[in-house]
């Protein structure tokens, strides 16, 4: 298990992780969600024993980054945001050397990374820095694998990688999980929540929430609105000025309305546009996902 | 004018010696629209939206942009346009108003015309009483704001924004749409390339390019309706997969 307990880290004024308790369950895929600047990055590196936590405590499989960094740093796999290859070697170059660095040989491990690095492996020749991205985020985490670690952490792995490379990634991860490793893995994304068993939603140091993907969306209390039509600038603007609106905002091809009121207003605000000369209204309710949650978990707090 | 097209693309094909970058796409975008350009990495993008800019110019084909031929007028092009990469936009050792009056100088703008405009452009974002602040002191959210309104500073014809919103939280992310938004209910034609299929949802239309090729281009609404799925994302996984 991974426990973190009033862990706070700060960078001159920034208050990067703010009181941060929260624990992971061995055998997870378990995922921190949030924007640039949310903290995740620093509570990895809290994690990996990279940097020391002004206050609070981490524990990871019974033993302290802080105390313990030398056997931390056996059990974990890292994958930092800007893969740390060096693109001077080759495909095969990099490998043999992480798995070197940590003692092993690439023959012994071969199982773990097989189905990856098949991929990878006409190519085996080539420098990593005429890699394209997908390549070189799937040799990082062979890197990652090579020896064996008991903890996977990936930090943004799909950040800036196209959306079938992304798929394939996840696809990844979980034939990962299967073999028995814990991942924990951040990403702005929000879309990519639902590909973990957990997810800690993250922003400004602080974590709104920390829980299974469907049991943050099944906690939205309210009833949510998609809302269509001819002009959905001018929707927007009318829908927000609206007496009743909570809140509205832009979701795609939709506008997400919640009424103050718990009473369906379908009928109302169908009124509303009509009387702002709008057409070709469309309103139904819809689920919320994992953004509709993480809104409304900012919103209550900023309150 | 109802349905001015702002953008024609007629069988363009840019090759690169035997390399076929984009083989003979044809498309139009109107005024106002909010068009989303769509690809895999390598796709041919990144090409297609140099030759729009007028910075590359096509093998063959017909390509106006505003208005103008980009093979024989591109400098006439790229007065009309505005360009916002997420990779590099701002200075950020430069104060937010010394951005703006940088960028207003590349576009010719006259200092009269600049002063106005820039202010009431920087009241709305509600940063004008932070004009002084160095670019590197905002968070990425308010450099990506400030950033689109450097690009839309000179009033062109059409922005290009090259994967605007990477990265932000939720709600900045919705500000900037709307910001978006209100660009393209001016009359400021807005073209998007992104990799990430959500920001494609809020596109009025959309292409998607495979190897070089267009192979889909209409609304959200009816590309998941061709394809029976339920997000853009199924939508591109289907065709480039």
């Amino acid at each position: 298990m991974i426990q973190f307990t009033n862990i706070s880290k700060s960078f001159d004024e920034v208050k990067a992780v703010r009181n941060v308790s929260l624990s992971i369950d061995e055998g997870q895929l378990f995922g921190f969600i949030g924007p640039d600047g949310a903290g995740k990055t620093t509570l990895f590196r809290m994690l990996n024993s990279l940097l020391i936590a002004d206050e609070g405590s981490i524990e990871l499989f019974g033993l302290d980054p802080h105390k313990d960094y030398k056997k931390v740093r056996q059990i974990i796999g890292y994958m930092p945001g800007k893969f740390s290859l060096y693109y001077d070697l080759s495909i095969e170059e990099n490998l043999n050397f992480f798995a070197t660095v940590f003692g092993t040989t690439i023959e012994e491990n071969y199982h773990l990374i097989e189905d990856i690095y098949k991929q990878i492996e006409p190519f085996k020749k080539r420098h990593a820095g005429k890699l394209s991205g997908g390549m070189k985020q799937k040799l990082a985490l062979c890197c990652a694998l090579i020896h064996k670690p008991k903890l996977l952490l990936l930090d943004e792995p799909t950040t800036g990688v196209d959306a079938v490379s992304r798929r394939e990634f996840w696809d990844m991860l979980k034939s990962l999980k299967s073999k028995g490793i814990t991942i924990v893995v951040s990403t702005p994304y929000m879309d990519e929540a639902g590909m973990c068993d957990s997810v800690a939603l993250m922003q400004n140091g602080q974590i709104h929430a920390v829980e299974s993907p469907k049991a943050i969306v099944d906690n939205f209390q309210k009833e949510l609105l998609a809302v269509k039509c001819n002009d959905m600038y001018k929707a927007l603007l009318t829908l927000r000025n609206y007496e009743n609106c909570y809140n509205v905002y832009p979701f795609g091809e939709y506008l997400h309305y919640i009424d103050k009121r718990d009473s369906k207003p379908i009928e109302d605000i169908n009124d509303c546009l009509l009387k702002h000369d709008l057409q070709e209204i469309e309103i139904n309710p819809v689920k919320p996902d994992i953004e509709d949650c993480f809104i409304e978990l900012t919103r209550k707090l900023s309150v | 004018m109802e349905n001015e097209q702002v953008i024609i693309v007629r069988d363009l094909v840019k090759k690169f010696g035997d390399f076929t970058a984009n083989a003979g796409l044809n498309f139009h975008v109107d005024k106002g629209e909010i068009f989303g350009f769509l690809g895999a990495n390598g796709a041919g993008k990144t090409t297609a939206m140099r030759i729009l800019c007028g910075l590359s110019s096509p093998t063959s084909g017909l390509v106006e942009v505003a208005g103008y031929n980009v093979k024989t007028h591109a400098e006439e092009v790229k007065k009309r346009i505005g360009y916002m990469s997420q990779k590099f936009s701002l200075f950020e050792d430069l104060t937010i108003w010394e951005n703006m009056r940088f960028f207003s100088t590349v576009y010719g703008m006259n200092k009269t015309a600049f002063k106005e405009r820039g202010e009431m452009l920087l009241r709305k974002l509600e940063l004008f009483e932070k004009r002084n602040r160095l670019v590197s002191t905002l968070s990425l959210g308010w450099k990506q704001k400030l950033a689109f309104t450097v690009a839309i500073l000179h009033e062109p014809s059409i922005v290009f924004l090259d994967e605007p919103t990477g990265g932000v939280d939720p709600i900045t992310r919705r500000q900037f749409w709307e910001m978006i938004y209100e660009a393209a209910d001016n009359g400021i034609t807005v073209f998007v390339t992104t990799h990430y299929m959500d920001e494609a949802e809020y596109c009025n239309r959309v292409t998607i390019m495979v190897d070089g090729r267009i192979d889909a281009l209409d609304t959200p609404a009816k590309l998941k309706e061709k394809y029976q799925v339920n997000s853009m994302n199924d939508v591109f996984l289907a065709l480039a997969r």
